[in-house]
């Protein structure tokens, strides 16, 4: 399972950087958005993976019994995973007013503030 | 449990509530943006002065202990941060009343700077790596928003990049902090400062350093990193531009610093190599950059480059001295370089352009503000007795002492080309005559400017140049507080002992 994550992870970083090189402004925000979408299974694969095995701690017990699954990494990727829609919402927004304050989806086209 | 840590971050959230509620009243908004400030500004004083007497002080958010719990935490860097970032929250804040427009204050300006100055301070007192990253993320969205307020052409295309590049940095440190913790099972600052030692696979440890350290410099705005910085940050209304240049990258530099003196010190060698030639770069490029431009906020954005290469410097030297050096250098450069924007600001409020080809002649109308335009420009260039005599030198004799020669040649000869660039502006726009097709213009802004809105903006821009003064003159305490913060920084063993207690 690890090994299958970590491929799917590899590509999912290799097509975000691809699209992310485009020059079309949405191409740019898929970029953001796979790339998001990456690290959030990465921060889930590196801490690894248990299946089936909820941190429920039994009445009267002071542990869950057996190996459970660590909570911790679940609520990491939660947060990052609103953080990232907030986030990708706003980019979304900014290239809609982007397109129609300067008509154009091109990014080799907006230069006029560069040095 | 230290309350008075949390005021910081508490005090600009409750401010921008606030502001949310009087969303309609422009009036109110103003009055809570002076007075949040003002109290942002107190608290963090408060911070400083007790972190200072008392040591480290550390609040457990909920009570959960320092390991599994989200701490914060005041050192006296991260104290001496915050206070600096209040002095820039209360300047702008004052700045703002005149000089940002009724439209841009209907579109939730002061709601804005106040969640942009919590993520801020909660980025300096975090004790947590996950909890940094939230932080960033708290003030990336609010910049996002300040920076494209107002919806113009040039904003549109600076902000593309701005937010590409940011959220890019953002996700390569959110990959850094999961890395992290598959690699240690923890993610609290004192106790990754024990167990990245103990990791078996150290070569691991030095990758994720440089995840760290990639993400912060695209952040800090360093060589090779920086193109964001210069293509965006000439485009918000000023007193936005002045928040921008003295605190963004700063977190940046800040999480350098912390990161690299607490958590990734077993290489040494490799990764401050690393940070050294970036350094030296960042130096050169930026200062090169402004040399070519004549729009005066492309050149205070390029300064800003060249000016965090010597922040780094002081990290990467990585000698006692070196760290006083590079505490000592944000100190003045925050003040410094916010203010040279507010000078800027002022400037446009009364010729009407920022590129220099357009303006003159206030050497003769406002001969004031040639004064105190060179008071942190010749503070920039690091002529004495100014305050950024002090940090350069320090930062040199460090680099002296440590024989790096290469480095220091730098840092001396970028001090001079800045000391160009600022000259530059200064005959520029204050001592050759107005041009006298662009004269109209001119005159046409002067009559708009009244009193009032003179004063209110010369009063942050007096007291930031009295702070640079009394930094220069009065260098010693400065220095000595300087001191105090390298020393905590280059023993991790007291920020461990504080948060996690006696026996780790």
């Amino acid at each position: 399972m690890q090994t299958i994550m970590a491929f799917l992870i590899g590509a999912l970083f290799a097509a975000s950087i691809y699209m992310m090189l485009r020059r079309s402004i949405v191409k740019l925000v898929i970029g953001l958005i796979l790339l998001s979408n990456a690290a959030n299974l990465l921060i889930f694969t590196v801490s690894g993976l248990t299946r089936g095995l909820p941190p429920l701690i039994p009445e009267g017990a002071a542990l869950p019994e057996g190996g459970w699954a660590d909570p911790l990494p679940q609520a990491l990727v939660l947060t990052a995973i609103v953080i990232g829609f907030g986030v990708l919402a706003f980019a979304v927004v900014l290239i809609h007013r982007a397109y129609e304050v300067i008509n154009e989806d091109d990014l080799d086209k907006m230069r006029s503030t560069d040095t | 449990m230290s309350p008075e840590v949390a005021l910081p971050v508490i005090i600009p959230f409750i401010a921008g509530a606030l502001s949310l509620i009087f969303y309609k009243s422009h009036a109110a908004q103003r009055w809570i943006g002076v007075i949040g400030t003002g109290a942002l500004l107190l608290a963090s004083i408060v911070l400083l002065y007790n972190t200072y007497t008392q040591g480290i002080l550390v609040m457990a958010m909920g009570n959960w202990p320092a390991p599994f719990g989200i701490v914060l935490v005041s050192d006296l860097l991260g104290a001496i941060m915050t206070v600096l970032a209040a002095i820039m929250g209360f300047g702008v804040a004052l700045y703002s009343l005149p000089t940002i427009s009724r439209d841009h204050e209907a579109f939730g300006y002061y709601p804005l700077t106040h969640l942009l100055l919590a993520g801020v301070c909660g980025a300096f007192l975090t004790g947590d790596v996950f909890n940094l990253y939230v932080w960033v993320e708290v003030l990336l969205v609010a910049s996002f928003a300040l920076l494209i307020l107002g919806g113009e052409r040039a904003q549109m295309e600076g902000a593309i990049k701005y937010v590409a590049l940011n959220l890019l940095s953002s996700i390569l440190l959110l990959v850094a902090v999961g890395l992290t913790y598959g690699l240690t099972g923890t993610l609290n600052m004192a106790d990754l400062a024990v167990k990245l030692p103990q990791v078996e696979d150290q070569g691991m440890v030095t990758v994720v350093g440089m995840l760290y350290m990639v993400s912060f410099a695209i952040k800090a705005g360093a060589f090779p990193l920086f193109f964001w910085l210069p293509a965006s940050y000439h485009t918000p209304p000023v007193a936005v531009s002045a928040l921008f240049a003295g605190l963004l990258t700063k977190v940046g530099v800040y999480a350098l610093f912390r990161f690299f003196t607490l958590l990734f010190n077993q290489d040494v060698d490799y990764t401050h190599e690393i940070l050294l030639w970036m350094a030296g770069f960042s130096m050169i490029t930026g200062v090169l950059g402004a040399a070519y431009h004549y729009e005066i906020r492309r050149i205070l954005s390029f300064h800003i480059v060249s000016q965090i290469g010597y922040m780094i410097m002081g990290l990467a030297l990585f000698t006692p001295l070196a760290i006083v050096g590079g505490v000592f250098y944000i100190m003045h450069h925050i003040i410094v370089k916010a203010n040279l924007f507010l000078v800027a600001g002022a400037v446009y409020f009364m010729r009407g352009s920022y590129e220099l080809k357009e303006i003159g002649g206030l050497w003769r109308t406002r001969p004031w503000l040639g004064l105190l335009f060179l008071i942190p420009a010749l503070s920039l260039a690091g002529l004495p007795p100014l305050s950024g005599f002090f940090g350069k030198y320090i930062i040199i004799r460090a680099g002296v002492e440590a024989e790096s020669w290469g480095i220091v040649a730098v840092a001396l000869v970028v001090g001079l080309l800045t000391l160009y660039s600022m000259i530059k502006i200064w005959a520029e726009a204050f001592w050759k005559a107005q041009p006298e097709e662009h004269a109209d213009r001119a005159a046409a802004f002067e009559k708009r400017l009244n009193d009032h809105s003179l004063m209110l903006m010369v009063i942050p821009i007096l007291s930031l140049a009295a702070i640079t003064v009394f930094i220069g003159l009065g260098a010693q305490p400065i220095y000595e507080l300087a001191d105090a913060a390298a020393e905590q920084l280059l023993d991790p063993s007291h920020y461990i002992r504080a948060v996690l207690g006696e026996a780790p």
